[in-house]
């Protein structure tokens, strides 16, 4: 009988060590793949605030979890009945200073996080301020987002695509589209804003203005997406944020500001006059849309159609051909049509991806195809 | 006749008017079924209509975990993806969660203390009925016009957008919020029907600290949804306003308020959490002392701290809403409320282990189960303490951490306590016991799939992979995680399986039982198995907590466990004292009405959707032809006169 409650007893010891062996080895020193959208790998003073004010409570859940964990299966086993055995139980009812421990010490436990965790929602809340700050403006819409430029002698207006300059607090303004002109009935749905390795997010809400701030440590590509279900294509609502220091974010502006081509050339070449492009889309830097990207600098863009195709001639001109077929729009009012059904051939397509590749870029490199043609 | 013509004129009278229908009498019969009043029977078609559900949202799950198992899936359209999220959602918390919970309560609630039948006999087979029309009628979507795909939490404007805008293709929507509104009506009749048949049919003796922890928490969750489901239901109504007749209460455009949908769905939305899981802590607590042989430690804290959850549950539901933009004022309070729900919750699980420990411990089937519930509860628990540091949930919520962390609370807890429950009372129910050996595969396979399927999307979330995405580029180092999380998902479905096999092999030759098979300490072991339709010949008098137990059992000085010689009931033939006649009991008769007022409701609910008003008016016709014969026919027929044989 003493050899069979030793056996169960170095079992449950044995279990309990593999288990939290287990889970040291999976979240120990491990922070994931370097998938530039990881919260366990922050980039910026905002997101690693974050993470250091959650390990702590990380690994104090984990001690408590796997003590409970622990003291659930030695209970099971220590206490277990064997086969014939009627034990005479004794019948504890309850243990008044037990239990009043058990309240306390985990109330204490909560009432230590509370401290840091409401000093840093309210860092984080703060506005940045001073002259360095760069102030964007973040327009969530359907499936892809806007950025605009704000601060003076910088009117940028960009597409799915921040660039930001290292170590300086940027901050965000962050809405849906305003229902202009009428008849339009609303203002959009809600999103959210995620660069998991800059900050936390912020959900973007129709007839709000909401603040979010990002900084980056250093030079590199910061993924996220859009984090509140906001339709059919919400998981093709993606975005990167470029940081580049301040050199290079200067010479970055000064390229956006200054057009490749002029408004009319560009509504030429694709042909504006047959398609209605600028119905939706803007040709002219620093003026949004109607509903659609600016396309004065596409093709400067890594990827485009909400960060979900990279910018080359073969994903351009299958978007140009038949865009719903490439991103689901289900019946969306307004959105980028199939051309295809409207008449446009496929020489057609390809023909105005090679004039934006080549005219939108600052510094453009034709693509083979285009060269050819 | 001439003698007795004035007292019963007045219930004979309306009996004529109605006789468009024969008042049915069977309380036997496949046919009797529709027509029960019977808790036992209405409860039992609650599970087993549940379980079908249960069955219907897992198989959801296998298409939602095949078509993320790899980067860029393509088993499922973006369509169809967030459709079968939506109704996974929905399904698993109105048409699981809640009406398991209805199953379970109604099943024992009157047998814990001593009651005969629940207060509102018809009103609980018409929270039944309504249960079951709005489910079909919310599945019906798929053939009608598109399903639901706004999400089970339904964000306006999203869902609120007139359907010409193109938001959210399809009606699924109007099906979403009209099926809501009246699978609303069910539960709200149900929760006021336990809650009258708790405070007023208790048996002498049965007082609130007598009563088991698992009829207190369905009295807490009776309070909840009755308070829960009117702030959901005004938000939806709304919703439908909005979409239908372009009315602005979530229109920004025109001054309307996105996030007061927010806010009144979550003031309905933590509270229902608190809804589906404190049945599952009841049916924990009901196991635990069984299976150790000791009364539970501190039954008077672990009542306190469910009140106390209940309570809470209402100060906290912004905690839905960290990135909302609500001010740091608001999120730290509501950060501090949420950490303050935690304490009552942990003292329950120390209160659990405490119960076990010194015990004399069988682990069979129901016990590892809630041993189960424990630990996997805990991990939940512990991931939602780490939402209220606010700054650390902007960067979890709405990510596959939050996935993982209900489904710890509300799979890992309250489906396991869900089994538990049932491998513990299926004997009370069937008279026949579970197959152990299967019962045993069954949790462990289930312990297996869960913790493979849920465990990795703590890491998923943190990695940065969002909730309700359709798909995900390849190169993100989400791929080996969603796709051990679809093989644990598979796990889970074949540990279902042997659930259903285990049920039809144990309806064909299960091992059958007696009244008491696992020497349990509640009332309802004290009756046979399976309970006759009045479930008490002699309505037991109270002493005790456990009362049952002491029958059997007392203790001596050193309050050690000791047999009482007599104790109980010993044989099966001595539960029912001699010369008892069943029929000097009245019990309530069955009844058409609540039927017919219940499928009047999917007919009025198709005439919203698709605006056919003449389909709404005969469906208003309908309801009020049940309604009026339900008003006028009495609970219990009178005794048939002496001539009809009985």
């Amino acid at each position: 009988m003493l050899d069979r409650t030793h056996r169960f007893r170095r079992a449950g010891a044995a279990a309990a060590v593999a288990i939290a062996a287990v889970t040291l080895a999976s979240c120990g020193d491990s922070t994931g793949p370097n998938n530039k959208q990881n919260a366990l790998r922050p980039q910026g003073t905002y997101a690693r605030t974050i993470l250091h004010l959650t390990l702590p409570f990380f690994w104090i859940a984990v001690v408590i979890g796997l003590g409970v964990i622990g003291g659930t299966i030695f209970v099971a086993l220590r206490f277990r009945e064997k086969p014939g055995e009627e034990r005479a139980v004794t019948q504890v009812h309850g243990n008044t200073v037990l239990e009043i421990s058990w309240t306390i010490i985990p109330a204490v436990i909560l009432a230590v996080m509370a401290v840091p965790t409401v000093a840093t929602i309210f860092s984080l809340a703060k506005k940045p301020t001073g002259p360095n700050v760069v102030h964007v403006t973040v327009t969530a819409r359907q499936w892809w987002w806007e950025f605009h430029y704000d601060d003076p002698g910088n009117g940028i207006e960009t597409a799915n695509e921040l660039h930001i300059p290292v170590g300086v607090p940027i901050s965000l303004t962050l809405e849906t589209p305003k229902c202009s002109p009428a008849p339009c009935y609303l203002d959009g749905v809600n999103h959210s804003f995620w660069i998991p390795e800059l900050n936390g997010k912020k959900d973007v809400i129709p007839g709000r203005e909401q603040f979010l701030k990002l900084e980056a440590d250093k030079a590199g590509t910061y993924l996220g997406q859009c984090a509140e279900y906001c339709g059919l294509s919400h998981a093709n609502m993606r975005m990167r944020v470029v940081a580049e220091t301040p050199s290079d974010y200067a010479a970055w502006v000064a390229s956006q500001l200054k057009p490749v081509a002029t408004e009319d050339a560009l509504k030429a070449g694709v042909d504006n006059t047959t398609w209605a492009c600028a119905s939706c889309h803007s040709f002219k830097v620093g003026v949004a849309g109607v509903v659609a990207p600016n396309l004065t600098h596409l093709a400067d863009r890594t990827a485009f159609a909400g960060d979900t195709y990279l910018m080359n001639y073969d994903n351009l001109w299958k978007w140009v051909y038949d865009a719903p077929s490439r991103k689901p729009m289900g019946n969306l009012s307004q959105h980028m049509p199939n051309f295809s059904a409207a008449g446009m051939t496929q020489a057609e397509a390809q023909k105005i991806a090679c004039f934006l590749l080549t005219n939108t870029a600052t510094n453009p490199s034709s693509p083979p195809e285009c060269v050819k043609s | 006749m001439t003698t007795v013509e004035d007292t019963t004129a007045i219930v004979q009278a309306p009996e004529r008017r109605v006789r468009i229908l024969e008042r049915p009498q069977a309380t036997t019969g496949k046919f009797s079924w529709v027509t029960t009043v019977d808790h036992k029977k209405i409860a039992i078609m609650y599970a087993t209509l549940a379980l079908f559900f249960f069955c219907v949202g897992g198989i959801e799950a296998l298409f939602i975990r095949l078509q993320l198992a790899q980067p860029n899936g393509t088993i499922l359209s973006a369509a169809r993806y967030n459709e079968f999220f939506t109704m996974h959602g929905t399904t698993m918390v109105f048409l699981l969660g809640m009406p398991i919970a209805a199953a379970f309560g109604n099943y024992l609630v009157p047998l814990m203390i001593g009651a005969r039948d629940v207060a509102f006999p018809r009103l609980n087979m018409l929270g039944f009925w309504v249960f079951a029309f709005g489910g079909f009628f919310l599945y019906s979507s798929f053939a009608l016009g598109g399903a639901p795909n706004g999400g089970w939490f339904g964000y306006a404007p999203l869902t609120s957008t007139p359907l010409a805008n193109g938001y959210l293709p399809g009606r699924g929507t109007d099906f979403w919020t009209v099926g809501l509104i009246m699978l609303g009506i069910g539960s709200v009749a149900t929760a006021v029907n336990f809650l009258v048949t708790i405070l007023n049919l208790r048996a002498p003796g049965m007082t609130m600290m007598r009563m088991p922890v698992f009829v207190w928490m369905m009295l807490v969750i009776a309070f909840l949804t009755l308070f829960a489901m009117p702030p959901v239901t005004a938000a939806l109504i709304m919703v439908f306003m909005d979409r239908n007749f372009h009315t602005n209460f979530f229109n920004a455009a025109a001054g309307g308020d996105p996030l007061m949908y927010q806010n009144l769905f979550w003031i309905f939305g933590h509270p229902e959490v608190y809804i589906l899981i404190l049945p599952g802590m009841g049916i924990v607590s009901e196991i635990l002392p069984v299976f150790s042989r000791k009364p539970l430690f501190g039954y008077r804290v672990v009542v306190m701290s469910g009140i106390a959850i209940g309570f809470l549950g209402w100060g906290v539901w912004a905690h839905h809403m960290f990135a909302s933009g609500l001010g740091p004022i608001a999120v730290s309070a509501f950060g501090l409320s949420t950490m303050l729900i935690a304490i009552p919750t942990g003292v329950k699980i120390f209160n659990w282990l405490a119960t076990v420990w010194g015990g004399a411990v069988r682990l069979r089937t129901p016990m590892l189960f809630a041993l189960g519930f424990i630990a996997q509860f805990t991990i939940g628990g512990l991931s939602g303490v780490m939402h209220s540091i606010v700054p650390s949930d902007t960067q979890q919520t709405d990510t596959y951490f939050v996935v993982a962390h209900f489904h710890y609370v509300l799979f890992g807890g309250l489906v396991f306590a869900v089994f538990g429950g049932f491998y513990y009372w299926w004997p009370k129910v069937f008279g026949k016991m579970l197959n152990e050996k299967m019962g045993k595969l069954n949790f462990w396979l289930m312990v297996i799939g869960f913790n493979l399927t849920f465990f990795p999307m703590h890491f998923l979330g943190f990695e940065g992979q969002p909730r309700r995405t359709y798909t995900y580029p390849s190169g993100m180092g989400w791929d080996t995680l969603n796709l051990l999380a679809t093989i644990g998902a598979f796990i889970i479905a074949m540990s279902v399986l042997v659930f259903l096999v285990n049920v039809i092999f144990t309806a064909r030759r299960g091992e059958k039982v007696g009244h008491d098979p696992w020497d349990a300490r509640t009332l309802e072991w004290s009756i046979p198995s399976p309970p006759p339709e009045y479930n008490f010949a002699v309505v037991p008098v109270v002493t005790s907590l456990d009362d049952y137990w002491h029958h059997k059992y007392t203790e001596d000085d050193e309050g050690r466990l000791v047999k009482l010689p007599t104790g109980g009931a010993g044989e099966e033939e001595e539960l029912i004292p001699a010369g008892f006649d069943p029929h000097s009991i009245h019990m309530p008769s069955p009844s058409y009405w609540p039927l017919i007022f219940a499928m009047a409701l999917p007919i009025m609910g198709y005439g919203f959707v698709f605006k056919n008003w003449y389909l709404l008016a005969v469906g208003v016709v309908i309801a009020f032809f049940g309604l009026n014969g339900w008003a006028i026919e009495p609970s219990t027929d009178p005794e048939p006169s002496g001539t009809e044989a009985h």
